[in-house]
């Protein structure tokens, strides 16, 4: 039997904030996606990559300025190595065959972690004071809760900017739609993706910084299981869209974060299971997501 | 330097099927040549080893001096040869300026921007009247149009068409076909695929009848009338 829900404030800006960090991973892998046709199975570990530099760099007593650039820094690379030495030799492959590669990359760069960092992990501690609350009107919020929330609108909004409004953003909306078309138009393919894997990878960093405040032990399987809940959510609000990704990422975040807290204790192991039961039985109903628009069909 | 697109000897194959078999072409600035043929002649095949979206297995293919075999679409693009496919592709989530805008925005040169875009607009007047709206809720021949006008901010030398009357209305027909003529006299090259035969012959300097991956017969305009016969003639 689950117990009574007992949903407060507090558990409502939690919820947000987590839905706000998914819908940023969520934008991250639709982003590659839209581009790619390819899920990045390895999205999680470019995350962990950058909380073990946070780690390290927490461990050596950095300044957080400096141990922040180091994540942004290890994420981009491997981000971008990632697409030299995988994404692109693979492009124009099959879906599976590429999701099989990331996979494979996935495990990679997993169980490296695990032999140079080991089973016990390491402790980011840099960024633990934002888990201080602050009062509002009465209620007590994490700061991380408003942080995470200020710093996912802002990044998103500026994506948002990027891509509608700039001669790239264009390039990158219309290979989305159509990749061969905007090739004969001139529109370069490697250029396109290689922006869109940089620009995942940035979501990535940030993640990475958000992550480690609420989860501040790094282990090689950091982030693994918020990137399958993802996949589902981008599943669940339509893939190849940055704005339906980005809803489906934070509904899921939100869902996941609400049943967390309305849970009791004893009963939240069973988490997962309600949550993907949900999106089951969502794309039961819609199997195009739950934002699809089926509006602009072809016309002669 | 006059820059014509040559075609020499163009062999593709698509792994056992042999779709065009030593085919060579030429258009020269200021020049419509059509390409007619039953489906499966080869035509679009022509059109997509080109742009290098089918590799060439053999021949030549080359815009002016420079060789195109071999090079990617978006090179054949910036190399100045533009394709406006079959279907038109244009993209129907997009408005119809944001179209335009990415075909303009991959021009060589960045100056004289809005003279290309006010020639374009006074071709197809209804692209201007519709610029805000997604090209997705055009009708098909003004779809046509945009993929046309797409095509053409880029300031192409040479403009390939696959069927651009294909699933159109007559009125809508005679629009693209106008269009065609005013583009000629710009001293653009023009390469048209089409399945109307009998108009392309009468439109065309010359135009090529296709079977089975190579070029049968040459037509030209004054032998319109007689397409259908001289074509049947031939293969029977």
């Amino acid at each position: 039997m689950i117990g009574a829900f007992n949903i407060d404030w507090q558990t409502l800006a939690d919820a947000t904030a987590l839905g706000a960090i998914y819908a940023l991973m969520a934008v991250g892998i639709g982003l590659v996606f839209g581009v790619l046709r390819l899920v990045n199975f390895a999205y999680g570990q470019l995350i962990m990559a950058g909380a073990f530099a946070l780690a390290v760099a927490s461990e050596r007593n950095w300044p957080l300025w400096a141990a922040i650039v180091l994540c942004f820094v290890v994420v981009l690379t491997l981000s971008m190595l990632l697409n030299r030495l995988v994404f692109r030799p693979l492009r124009g492959q099959s879906p599976a065959v590429m999701l099989v590669a990331t996979f494979a990359v996935a495990f990679l760069l997993q169980n490296v972690a695990l032999l140079k960092f080991g089973a016990l992990g390491k402790i980011a501690t840099s960024l633990t004071f934002l888990n201080r609350p602050v009062d509002i009107g009465g209620v007590e919020i994490r700061k991380i809760t408003i942080v995470a929330i200020v710093v996912a609108a802002v990044s998103l909004a500026a994506l948002h900017l990027l891509l509608e409004r700039t001669t790239i953003g264009l390039h990158m909306r219309a290979a989305s739609m159509d990749f061969d078309t905007a090739r004969l138009l001139g529109v370069r393919a490697d250029r396109v993706i290689g922006v869109a894997v940089l620009l995942s990878g940035v979501l990535a960093a940030i993640v990475a910084v958000m992550l480690t405040v609420q989860t501040p032990l790094v282990t090689s399987d950091f982030a693994l299981h918020d990137t399958i809940i993802v996949l589902a959510g981008v599943v669940l609000g339509g893939m190849n869209r940055p704005i339906p990704a980005t809803l489906g990422g934070f509904a899921i975040g939100f869902a996941s974060g609400l049943l967390g807290g309305a849970l009791p204790t004893t009963q939240s192991q069973y988490l997962p299971t309600f949550l993907f039961a949900a999106v089951i039985l969502v794309l039961l109903v819609r199997p195009g997501g739950l934002f699809d628009r089926t509006a602009s069909a072809e016309r002669v | 330097m006059e820059r014509a697109l040559v075609v020499e000897d163009l062999d593709v194959r698509y792994g056992p099927v042999h779709a065009v078999r030593g085919l060579s072409l030429e258009a020269r600035p200021g020049e419509i040549v059509g390409l007619i043929g039953a489906n499966g002649a080869g035509k679009s095949s022509t059109l997509h080893a080109i742009m290098g979206l089918a590799p060439a297995s053999g021949g030549t293919i080359r815009l002016g001096s420079n060789s195109l075999r071999g090079l990617r679409p978006e090179d054949v693009a910036r190399a100045g040869v533009a394709l406006v496919p079959e279907g038109r592709r244009v993209f129907a989530e997009l408005t119809v300026d944001e179209n335009l805008k990415l075909g303009q925005a991959l021009r060589r040169q960045r100056n004289g921007t809005d003279d290309v875009l006010a020639r374009v607009r006074s071709l197809f007047p209804v692209l201007d009247e519709f610029s805000g709206r997604q090209a997705g809720l055009l009708s098909g021949g003004q779809q046509q149009q945009l993929a046309i006008a797409r095509a053409l901010v880029a300031e192409p030398d040479v403009l390939l068409l696959d069927e651009p009357s294909l699933g159109l209305a007559p009125t809508m027909v005679d629009v693209v076909f106008d269009a065609l003529t005013s583009i000629r006299e710009r001293g653009l090259a023009i390469l048209l695929v089409e399945q109307r035969a009998q108009r392309t012959v009468a439109l065309a300097d010359r135009s090529y009848v296709l079977a089975t991956g190579s070029v049968r017969l040459e037509l030209s305009p004054h032998q319109a009338a007689d397409t259908d016969a001289l074509i049947a003639a031939y293969f029977s």
